[in-house]
């Protein structure tokens, strides 16, 4: 009856013995037996990598952010400032301007996809929509690859704070994001039974699973049985605390902003702690089709400013940024021209991303727009070249294949190049 | 009623004679008296065997009657199948058939009792039977109207539309509009009419209500209607025009001149506030069709200018996608250009293919394009010619949804088992490939589904009238609900599948009520009731899967029991958990 648990790959050392440990509920033992024979966890925390995306919904007009024209018919009201590394950036990311040696500028980034959902999707999977493939996202993907730097994950490996994220594609369903809101609330954790009852309940609720799985009726049931598993470990894990971003100091709580994206970026340094492989973090609301210099300056920005330059000096203290890639950005960016509402309309041809740690050679910025931010100067980079980039800064080779049960191959990054210059 | 050309009178056959003494609100109750009463256990059991063996309606040499439409269904994606070299899988047992039908049909799984009706009618026509009863019974008229009126209001506004606070789309405005649109079997065309044309006030009791007018009423305001035009084009025309708002579109024959002359048709639609009398609170929204002076000035030439990416400005004014224009004036009593609007759709085929491919999907887990809502040229198209029969079908048979549901839901490709044979693996849509339909492709239920199906199986959260277990629903649905960052207010939903939708199934309040233990509760009636332990595990098998235990599964229980120190209700809960957490009561299959 056993056998059945001895899933090939993906299985944790835990969720094995926590199968094990059901096993021998039902002869009235308990769970002690799983954590004597536990890993011991320190040696492997060793470079372990991680990644931040820190994802502005909408599309942020990055002209008004980090590629500054001022001066020019479109750049806008906003003065550029110097910062602590070879790049100047907004006026109104000032803590951000203190933190700019560890972070690079990808100035010259061309894309095609200036609708919200296909560039949404684009962005996140280096794929454009594809009605015939569903393709996984860069959470599903880095947590797939890094997985088994981190046996003794308990929780998911990919996390998506205070927003959607994109989902696992032809990874998966046991692969998708674990949503929670910012202030780390998991809802429905609470169990009315004790773990020798939950294991029985388990062992019932397997029987039923197996026996409907084992009748050839589609990939998305072996997912499920794939998502029971995890919730169950999650359930009885310890490292559930590391949602609890509420047990940091007031005055940390503050350094990153009481909203939500601080929150947020709170808790995504305290998951990459606890051995979450990708977090992501979103901040929503830069679609400024009206009023935008407003909104930015006053909103959006300082928001954004705080939680983002507490997030990088705090890894940076820590010791985490050398494995942790942090990256920024949306689904495009704004239109260089300023539209009658004082606002800018959607653009994909020229634009920035940000992206530091994890090796990335900072306080620079790579590539250029010409003078009225309409176009790129120089070799434009995709979406596919930072997902490229960023494998590249985890330590996960660009051979690295996928194949659908179709037998197609697909290259990670979609075949993307890495972006010179962003690794000294 | 075997009237098999023309205009199908499926749904106007004289009521069933046999009238169903089984409320569905009592459904699972009565079930219990029925089992608990009977005290005789071999004789319940008896009564199960008998209610769910297969019985010999399908001698050789008979056919159940179908529509002619089923009939061009079945040829057409039976020779689909051997052009494509795959074999469908075989028929599935009707009980499975039935409990696809419940949850496609009226929203939820069919209870123990309904489930015995279907099986004790030997006819050949059984199932037709059974779409007669959903679809023409006053018994089912409530909730098939609410299942429908679900399914279109998170078409219409979204899963989270009107549910924030403050919202001036009135949730309630709009399902009522559907509720009773659907339970009159409002032709599809009359519905798009009334959604694309309404004037009125959201709310429901407001003066001049029109619960239609909540479908635009949010999106006529911001942007110069950009999301009207956006949202009317995809839902009902299946044409993704929003790229095309900003420039040429590489991929989309739509070009710009396209979008803003579709745009011209809301321009004169105004979504005025309305006050709470002696304040200056917003009670609702009143959509109105105003004069529209254009952006030059002139009324009686009313144009509207939009931006190419060089920056050269272009004028337009309202033309529809087949190139047909309207008059331009301005003036509503001249022109009323949502109204020309609404006309020249009910011309378009594209209103008809549409909702055939929408309809299909929702029966069939896959459109004939993907995703649904685009029918563009560029847009590969399975099946073509069936596609475009079934539209041309549905146009000429009034657009009665309840004759496509039959027609559908009686098809060879609908009756399919979920179970893959090694002829037709190869048949898998989510690895990429254009659907064949040669086996039932299983799929998740929606929320919605599994709310309603947990209300039946478990009698919980049955309080009040439909409206108020609607609204009970729509708070429990709110945890599921994520929104993007975008002005176009895009959502997703975590009820996919992954891990927060299994903590709600492990541990979340609708589970802890449904395996509620206290007197009064189903499960301790059960617990309580006559019978051996054996026997009320088995109860609980047919009751949530349609079918009895497996020795296994029994052999579970009775080890579980043991644990339980031989209480009996523990058991039962424990084991209900198991099954309400499944995959096979989880997935329409």
């Amino acid at each position: 009856m056993w056998n059945r648990f001895s899933t090939p790959n993906g299985m944790s050392r835990r969720h094995f013995m926590s199968h094990m440990a059901g096993a021998s509920a039902m002869l009235g033992s308990s769970l002690s037996l799983g954590h004597s024979l536990r890993v011991h966890a320190d040696t492997l925390k060793k470079n372990r990598k991680s990644c931040i995306l820190l994802w502005m919904g909408g599309g942020p007009s990055t002209m008004d952010i980090w590629d500054l024209k001022p001066g020019t018919d479109n750049g806008g009201p906003f003065k550029a400032i110097s910062t602590s590394g070879d790049v100047q950036i907004s006026e109104h990311m000032p803590l951000m301007a203190q933190q700019m040696h560890h972070m690079a500028i990808v100035r010259s980034m061309s894309t095609r996809e200036a609708d919200h959902n296909r560039g949404r999707y684009y962005m996140h999977t280096g794929y454009v929509p594809d009605a015939n493939v569903d393709y996984p996202s860069y959470g599903a993907v880095m947590a797939h690859e890094l997985i088994s730097q981190r046996p003794d994950l308990e929780i998911p490996p990919f996390v998506a704070v205070g927003g959607a994220s994109e989902g696992p594609g032809f990874l998966g369903m046991s692969w998708a994001p674990f949503n929670v809101t910012s202030n780390g609330r998991v809802r429905n954790l609470e169990m009315s039974v004790d773990s020798d009852r939950l294991n029985q309940r388990r062992i019932a609720l397997e029987t039923i699973e197996n026996s409907f799985i084992s009748q050839n009726r589609g990939g998305v049931l072996e997912d499920h049985r794939k998502v029971l598993g995890k919730t169950f470990d999650l359930l009885t894990s310890k490292q559930m605390e590391a949602f609890q971003v509420d047990k940091e100091p007031t005055e940390v709580k503050e350094r990153y902003g009481v909203g939500g994206f601080g929150q947020g970026c709170l808790l995504a340094r305290r998951l990459v702690e606890a051995g979450v492989a990708f977090v992501e973090v979103d901040l929503g609301g830069w679609d400024n089709h009206q009023n935008i210099f407003r909104t930015l300056e006053n909103d959006r920005l300082p928001v954004l400013d705080k939680a983002m330059a507490a997030l990088t000096s705090d890894l940076d203290e820590r010791g985490l940024l050398e494995d942790t890639c942090i990256v920024w950005m949306g689904e495009f960016s704004r239109t260089p021209r300023i539209n009658g509402d004082a606002g800018r309309d959607h653009w994909a041809r020229a634009w920035s991303v940000v992206v530091g740690g994890g090796g990335i050679k900072g306080g620079q910025a790579i590539g250029a727009t010409n003078e009225d931010g309409t176009e790129v100067d120089g070799e434009p980079y995709s979406s596919e070249d930072v997902m490229a980039s960023v494998c590249h800064a985890l330590g996960i080779s660009l051979e690295t294949t996928f194949t659908s049960r179709s037998g197609r191959p697909m290259k990670i990054a979609n075949s993307g190049k890495l972006i010179k210059g962003l690794f000294a | 009623m075997a009237e098999r050309k023309g205009k199908c009178t499926i749904m106007r056959t004289k009521k069933l004679r046999r009238p169903l003494v089984f409320q569905a609100a009592s459904v699972v109750f009565s079930a219990l008296l029925l089992f608990v009463g009977l005290g005789n256990l071999w004789g319940v059991s008896g009564f199960a065997t008998r209610a769910f063996a297969q019985d010999e309606a399908s001698k050789p040499n008979r056919k159940a009657t179908v529509p002619v439409q089923t009939e061009k269904i079945d040829k057409a994606i039976e020779a689909s199948w051997s052009d494509a070299g795959v074999r469908p899988s075989p028929v599935e047992d009707d009980l499975k058939w039935c409990r696809r039908v419940y949850l496609d049909v009226i929203g939820r799984i069919p209870s123990f009792e309904e489930m015995s009706v279907f099986m004790k009618d030997k006819s050949l026509d059984r199932k037709l039977n059974l779409l007669r009863r959903l679809l023409e019974d006053d018994q089912y008229t409530e909730e098939y109207a609410n299942h429908w009126s679900t399914v279109w209001t998170n078409i219409l506004i979204g899963r989270n539309g009107g549910m924030e606070e403050r919202s001036l789309t009135s949730r309630q405005g709009m399902q009522k509009y559907l509720r009773d649109s659907f339970a009159s079997n409002k032709p599809y065309n009359t519905m798009v009419h009334e959604l694309v044309t309404a004037t009125g006030s959201t709310k429901p009791g407001a003066e001049n209500f029109n619960g239609a007018t909540n479908f635009l009423a949010m999106k006529v305001n911001e942007e110069n209607g950009v999301q009207a035009t956006a949202a009317v084009s995809k839902i009902f025309l299946g044409l993704q025009v929003q790229c095309t708002q900003c420039h040429n579109h590489p991929f989309n024959q739509w070009k710009q001149q396209k979008f803003w002359e579709f745009n011209a048709f809301f321009r004169q639609t105004r979504a005025l506030r309305r006050f709470v009398r002696g304040t200056d609170d917003i009670d609702h929204i009143e959509l109105v069709n105003e004069d529209f002076s254009g952006e030059g000035s002139h009324p009686d030439k009313a144009e509207i200018y939009y931006t190419l990416r060089n920056g050269v400005a272009k004028v337009a004014y309202p033309v529809f996608v087949d190139g047909t224009a309207v008059g331009k004036s301005g003036y509503v009593s001249e022109v009323n250009r949502r109204g020309e609007l609404g006309n020249l759709m009910m011309e378009s085929d594209y209103l008809d293919k549409t909702i055939v491919n929408r309809m299909w999907a929702h029966f069939l887990g896959y459109g004939f394009t993907k995703p649904i809502d685009d029918l563009g040229p560029h847009n590969p198209v399975a099946n073509l010619e069936l596609f475009e029969t079934l539209a041309k079908d549905f146009r000429e048979n009034s657009y009665d949804l309840k004759q496509l549901i039959v027609w559908i839901t009686l098809s060879k490709p609908y009756q399919l088992t979920s179970k893959m044979t090694k002829d037709n693996e190869s048949d898998d849509p989510t690895m990429g490939e254009m659907p064949k339909f040669s086996h039932f492709y299983t799929r998740q239920m929606s929320a919605e589904q599994l709310y309603a199906s947990l209300a039946v199986a478990t009698q919980a959260n049955r309080k009040g009238n439909l409206e108020e277990q609607q609204r009970r629903r729509e708070e429990w649905m709110r945890q599921f609900i994520v929104a993007f960052g975008t002005d176009e207010g895009d959502e997703t939903t975590t009820f996919n599948g992954s891990i927060p939708q299994g903590l709600m199934m492990f541990n979340g309040d609708l589970i802890r009520a449904a395996i509620a233990l206290e007197p009064g509760t189903w499960l301790h009636q059960l617990s309580t009731g006559k019978g051996t332990p054996q026997d009320k595990v088995q109860f609980l098998f047919i009751a949530g899967l349609g079918r009895k235990p497996r020795p296994e599964e029994l052999s579970v229980a009775t080890q579980i029991l043991v644990a339980r120190k031989g209480e009996v209700g523990g058991m039962l809960q424990d084991m209900w958990w198991a099954i309400l957490n499944s995959n096979e009561f989880i997935f329409n299959h």
